[in-house]
């Protein structure tokens, strides 16, 4: 395994990339992913390692790309990467990363997973300059423990303000007014999502759809009525709801109370990856996820404390159909 | 003779009011982050970054309605670094008056053992959190170490004799 600054040195250089260009693997992904949608069935993978924290507390690098792995090949039926990456992403695309680093530093999308993802995305054959990690700003990158840089010759990372806001507004029912990074409407064409699961003061939970509220230039204003059905409009918004295709979900350490900041008194470890194209379904995944969490430690439900993640419910709903959050609906693969 | 003596007596009672007035705004004003080195071990390692409460979300954006709900005016934060290792943050958040604190500071840190500050405070493996009158300051550290918590008080002491 190679360490951060190896990688970074290597990925500017290009040396990972490998292999030949997909015309475009995202189609025969979304093929079997209409025979699951025919069955009635999103698919959800869990991946987890209880070693994934060393003793010092660090996340191991080398286990995070292995979960990563095992994480992909469950949900693609391939175990090699590579194979299993071409089946996720066009080759000859560029393909934006967006990570959460609104919590700061502790409570953000892991760099090492970023890593281990455009190391990926690589070997598959997306070259560097195609890979663009981003979020709202500098600050949040800087939270997940990565650096600003805008050479299009490696994989660039930044933020919206280098790039900025649509001045022309977009709108779906509630999120209207809603100026989107131009990261998004302009520069990729296919987004991975890779949010971090958090608790979440208002919305209740925040994992795969409320991480989209990091493309808006104001997203304070969509936070009514715990944020519903504020997050599911701004996905259904076409450019979002087309372009954000696929999630890589960071809950490799989470906050089950107090979030979405960094309340390390809160903390915990679920050393998990979850994985999916359902938004709604690893949502509702992720929800569960900290509702047991909450339970173990005594802690009343979000329901009980008037917050529940109502949003989800809403984006499942025949006027959005982002997706599934019934469980009988859900295929939840646990590895 | 007794217009003049009026006149200087308002003009005096004026000055007076307007030095109090100053005196108390320069309180209020004061920077109360530490510069490096003012507390033992500790290093401010950022500039400040100060938030009206119009602009909160921009910095903890869902989180910011909570204070606004409490009446936040403003809320400032730099980091730190302990002995060039232990990473913190440290946020003052400005509150329209003692009672904005005091809700902020009594939600969800029953579990936190009490501490000697300011007006109370709470402390936890990793943060501090006290008020004092309308100022609400929060400390929080990125590693747990065995010397972290004994390292927060310290800093938090530093802040508290700001205000």
């Amino acid at each position: 395994m190679k360490s951060r600054r190896e990688f970074i040195k290597t990925t500017a250089t290009g040396a990972l990339l490998l292999g030949s260009q997909s015309k475009l693997g995202l189609a025969s992904m979304l093929d079997q992913n209409a025979q699951h949608v025919a069955n009635g069935k999103s698919r959800v993978v869990v991946a987890r390692d209880a070693a994934l924290h060393g003793q010092d507390g660090q996340l191991d690098e080398k286990r995070v790309l292995a979960l990563l792995d095992r994480a992909i090949a469950t949900y693609t039926g391939h175990d090699n990467p590579v194979t299993a990456w071409k089946q996720i992403v066009p080759m000859d695309k560029v393909i934006g990363l967006k990570t959460n680093g609104l919590g700061g530093k502790g409570i953000s999308t892991h760099a090492a997973l970023v890593m281990a993802v455009c190391e990926r995305l690589q070997q598959a054959g997306v070259k560097p300059g195609n890979i663009l990690v981003w979020d709202r700003n500098a600050r949040d990158l800087q939270a997940c423990g990565l650096t600003v840089s805008t050479d299009s010759s490696r994989i660039r990372v930044y933020g919206s303000d280098v790039a900025g806001f649509e001045d022309q507004p977009a709108a779906f029912g509630s999120a209207v007014n809603v100026k989107l990074a131009k990261i998004l409407t302009r520069e990729c064409d296919m987004v991975l999502n890779l949010p971090i699961l958090k608790d979440h003061e208002m919305a209740g939970v925040t994992f795969s759809m409320k991480n989209m509220y990091g493309v808006v230039q104001r997203p304070n204003e969509l936070h009514a009525a715990g944020c519903n059905p504020g997050v599911a409009d701004l996905n259904c918004i076409p450019v979002v709801r087309h372009k954000v295709r696929f999630t890589i979900g960071d809950a490799m350490t989470s906050v089950y109370d107090g979030g979405p900041g960094f309340h390390p008194e809160r903390l915990w470890q679920p050393n998990a990856l979850i994985v999916g194209e359902d938004r709604v379904a690893l949502d509702h995944t992720a929800w569960q996820m900290i509702e047991r969490k909450r339970a173990e430690v005594g802690m009343p439900t979000l329901e009980g404390v008037g917050r529940p993640p109502r949003y989800i419910a809403t984006a499942a709903d025949p006027a959005h159909g982002l997706g599934v959050n019934d469980p009988k609906r859900i295929h939840l693969i646990e590895v | 003779m007794f217009q003049s003596k009026i006149m200087s007596l308002a003009t005096a009672t004026l000055v007076m009011a307007a030095a109090v007035t100053f005196i108390g705004c320069k309180k209020h004003q004061s920077d109360p982050f530490p510069a490096s080195a003012a507390v033992a071990g500790w290093d401010k390692t950022s500039e400040t970054r100060a938030f009206p409460s119009k602009d909160l979300w921009q910095y903890i954006d869902g989180d910011a309605e909570q204070y606004v709900s409490a009446g936040v005016v403003s809320t400032s934060t730099s980091d730190y670094k302990f002995q060039n290792q232990l990473e913190a943050t440290l946020d003052v958040h400005t509150m329209g008056d003692a009672a904005g604190a005091r809700k902020i500071l009594e939600t969800g840190t029953s579990d936190a053992k009490p501490v000697q500050l300011g007006d109370a405070g709470v402390q936890y493996a990793q943060s501090v959190i006290f008020r004092k009158g309308p100022y609400l300051v929060r400390i929080v550290a990125y590693e747990s170490t065995p010397g972290t918590p004994q390292a927060l008080l310290a800093l938090a002491h530093g802040v508290e004799a700001k205000l």
